[in-house]
């Protein structure tokens, strides 16, 4: 008889291997890979447990919850992955209601056949970026499907948040006379994602801002509690974010061009592929909305904290019935921001 | 940027727009063309109409080629990686542009065709070259701008002996569709929509230079000034057109002189004969046929022509009887006479070739200028009392 | 006619291969349509090739142009 150990499992080959449809299926192969991979990387008590689900003291007040899913492609892009991008992205969300994130959890639908050194990556990224932000991703569940029916890895991360009394942000309370704010420059993530795709390939030091925004909105609430509306400007940029805003509220916005901070860079890459900044995806920026008299001490907040370091008062919130987001150009002349047709495809005409 | 960013100072357009406010006449009218989606998207983007006196009128002619590009054509493309199973490479421009039976290039890629969007007709053939299994066509549009690229693949092609490649091309002339628009009717009666001037294509001047619009200017007694692609551009290229207007003179005049020489790109109109040769009629979208107004593959590069390769027959298909897209390019209605602007007709959704690209009137009026219907006299209250 | 922009020339490649910079972007495009082109050259890029040359001579005499004080006309 040979000599193997009793209960020896040979680890999981992280170098080489490849999803399998086992990885899926609830057995043992399954609980390796939640093992040797999740737990390992994500470590908290709640995981410990080994539970389907994750218990955790309720405090009084009023709770949020937000959930998104994730299918970036590249899945790796200057300055991030699609596990971070997963973490930053629902915690901004929880946190753009002025809450404090609390928990996350994870889902993962795997691609037979993708590489675990890829999954191993994704996994690490997640990990550091849930450190980082102090918000622990405590329960997951991870499924495998067919080759082609998923690019590689989706991934979909839900979060809650405790909102503090006195804290009312939403989308309806714009006002005239109002301040719109920016934390920072634009377009700065989408072009970064542009770069790397197939077809468009250039040259640049344009990275992802993909960040926790977390603690820059604590911040801004320690300077301003009655902040009117925040939203980060991801799929469809500003002008999307705004025309969202000016819908919800019934007001028109009024921006203007030379205040609105976009990267040289940036500014010149959109030129090359007949993009409009404002349009272009953001994963570490906001959008505040806040009374007039306040507006100084929020920008100062701001530009206080890191990720709020390039903030600038970009517009404000008129009367119209409209709705209209319009913008007055470096140039001069006036035209109207308007929500986006279809996808952005770069033009050549 | 460099050679862009003086371009497009704020200050130089006031100075220029008080140039054509002093020299616009009052009790007539300036009627100008401009025929470039590049100065159609420069006009709307930067708010150039606000800068100018209001009988000066700036009228969007046929000129993004994307919008021109009949229904007919496209299902043709769609047909092409529907039927034929090729993988069709295009600009992103053709993708939402809508064909028959709804459809669409976007809507038969979801559907399985294998479409893909591309920048440039390297591209094309770069994929071509990796992927030897494939067959690759490149779905060629545009004016003259566009076309000495596509010579250049179609040769490089033959240089290699590609046997998995070919183009579909739709390449279009700019001088046969000015003078479609000033042979046709409501044009060539004064009374109807004069057309007193035109702004000439800036990039299209690049290659085929400033010497054919010479026959035009003389021929119709219009001036043509070319007009760079920055707002200041077009801005001077206006108080040029009104000068000679006032003075009587029609000239061509070159506003765009860091760019355009009279010959233009001799080396790429050679490339050009080379590989194409005139078609002798083609289809715009809202002019119906044109003659000589396009090019197709010529004989020794055949094997390149995806036409002939696939046995592609042209079928017309004709826009929604309310569609005024024809009398829009023509300068002889705004979009906001058409009935199905805005309600039916919209960049989401649209019917006919002036709404299908950004740059078309219909679009570009929609997206930028239909608050100036809406709140005119609260955008004059802006301009007038902010300074932020 | 359409989008195109001016852009520095950078560095040459093989064949018409080129380099071009934007502030800051680089992309590589080709010359095939202006082979002359030297380092240091402006050229106007359209759909990944150079389209023409800038020259700088007359960039500057139009900007001139732009800025002149007309004897009639006065800041709008």
């Amino acid at each position: 008889m040979s000599a193997v150990k009793r209960g020896y499992l040979r680890p999981i080959d992280f170098k080489q291997g490849r999803v399998e449809m086992s990885h899926g299926s609830g057995g043992r192969a399954m609980a390796q890979l939640i093992d040797e991979l999740f737990l390992e990387a994500f470590d908290n008590d709640w995981l410990r447990q080994l539970n389907d689900q994750a218990c955790f003291a309720v405090t009084t007040g009023r709770m949020v919850i937000a959930t998104d899913s994730h299918v970036v492609a590249p899945l790796f892009f200057p300055g991030g992955d699609i596990g971070c991008l997963s973490v930053h992205g629902t915690v901004n969300d929880v946190a753009m209601s002025g809450a404090r994130p609390l928990y996350l959890s994870a889902s993962f639908i795997l691609e037979e056949g993708f590489p675990l050194s890829d999954l191993q990556r994704i996994v690490i990224s997640m990990a550091e970026a849930s450190r980082e932000a102090g918000v622990p991703i405590v329960t997951g569940d991870t499924k495998v499907v067919e080759q082609g029916k998923a690019d590689g890895v989706f991934i979909t991360t839900t979060g809650v948040g405790v909102v503090p009394d006195g804290v009312n942000i939403s989308g309806e309370r714009a006002r005239p006379g109002d301040r719109v704010l920016v934390s920072g420059t634009l377009g700065d993530h989408g072009v970064a994602i542009l770069s790397f795709r197939e077809n468009l390939a250039f040259e640049t030091s344009i990275r992802s801002d993909t960040a926790a925004l977390h603690r820059l909105v604590a911040r801004m609430l320690e300077a301003v509690p009655d902040l009117h509306c925040l939203r980060d400007p991801t799929r469809g940029g500003l002008a999307t974010t705004l025309n969202e805003f000016a819908r919800q509220s019934s007001v028109g916005i009024r921006l203007h061009e030379k205040a609105i901070p976009v990267k040289r860079e940036v500014a010149a890459a959109c030129e090359l592929l007949g993009l409009d900044p404002l349009y272009v995806a953001n994963e570490g920026k906001l959008v505040a909305i806040c009374a007039r008299q306040d507006t100084d001490r929020l920008l100062e907040a701001m530009r206080s904290h890191p990720l709020g370091a390039d903030a600038a008062v970009v517009g404000e919130v008129v009367e119209d019935p409209h709705h209209f987001v319009q913008l007055q150009t470096a140039f001069g002349g006036w035209r109207i921001v308007d929500w986006l047709s279809g996808e952005q495809l770069p033009r050549i005409c | 940027m460099r050679y862009v960013d003086e371009f497009r100072d704020g200050e130089l357009a006031r100075r220029i727009a008080g140039r054509i406010e002093t020299e616009a006449r009052t009790g007539r009218d300036y009627n100008l063309m401009e025929f470039c989606g590049g100065h159609t998207h420069a006009i709307s983007r930067y708010g150039i109409a606000d800068l100018l006196p209001p009988n000066i009128r700036m009228i969007h002619g046929p000129g993004c080629p994307v919008c021109v590009l009949p229904i007919g054509r496209i299902d043709n493309a769609i047909e092409l990686a529907a039927q034929h199973k090729v993988t069709l490479c295009t600009y992103a421009d053709t993708m939402r542009v809508p064909a028959s039976d709804r459809s669409s290039l976007l809507k038969a890629r979801a559907r399985g065709a294998d479409i893909r969007m591309i920048y440039s007709a390297a591209d094309a053939l770069r994929l071509a070259l990796e992927q030897p299994e494939r067959e690759v066509v490149f779905f060629a549009i545009g004016f003259e701008t566009t076309t000495p690229p596509t010579a250049l693949v179609i040769q490089e092609a033959a240089k290699l002996a590609l046997p998995n490649f070919s183009v579909f091309c739709n390449h279009v002339l700019t001088p046969a569709a000015i003078s479609s628009i000033l042979e046709s009717p409501q044009v060539r009666d004064i009374g109807a929509v004069p057309i007193h001037g035109f702004v000439g294509p800036a990039h299209v001047s690049c290659v085929i230079g400033s010497q054919p619009y010479e026959y035009f200017a003389e021929e119709y007694q219009r001036p043509v000034v070319i007009a760079g692609f920055e707002p200041l551009d077009v801005m001077q290229a206006i108080w040029m057109l009104v000068r000679q207007l006032n003075d009587g003179r029609a000239q061509v005049e070159n506003e765009f002189t860091r760019a355009v020489t009279r010959d233009g790109n001799v080396r790429a109109k050679q490339l050009v004969a080379d590989v194409f040769e005139l078609r002798r009629s083609f289809e715009w979208r809202g002019l119906g046929e044109v003659p000589y107004s396009a090019l197709r593959i010529n004989a020794r590069y055949a094997r390149f022509d995806a036409e002939q390769r696939y046995g592609i027959g042209y079928r017309s298909v004709p826009d929604n009887k309310a569609c005024e897209c024809g009398a829009i390019l023509r300068g002889a209605k705004q979009p906001r006479d058409c009935k199905l602007f805005g309600t039916v007709c919209t960049p989401e959704n649209p019917m006919g070739s002036c709404m299908v690209s950004s740059e078309g009137a219909c679009a570009a009026w929609y997206t930028y200028g239909r608050f100036r219907d809406a709140s005119r006299a609260e955008v004059s209250q802006i301009t007038t009392a902010d300074s932020t | 006619m359409c989008l195109a922009i001016p852009a520095l020339v950078v560095e040459r490649r093989d064949g018409d291969a080129a380099v071009i910079e934007l502030d800051g972007v680089r992309k590589e495009i080709s010359l095939a349509l202006v082979p002359d082109t030297q380092v240091g050259d402006y050229v106007i890029v359209h759909v990944g090739y150079a389209l023409t040359r800038l020259d700088p001579a007359e960039a500057q005499r139009t900007l001139e142009l732009f800025a002149q004080i007309d004897t009639h006309g006065s800041a709008a």
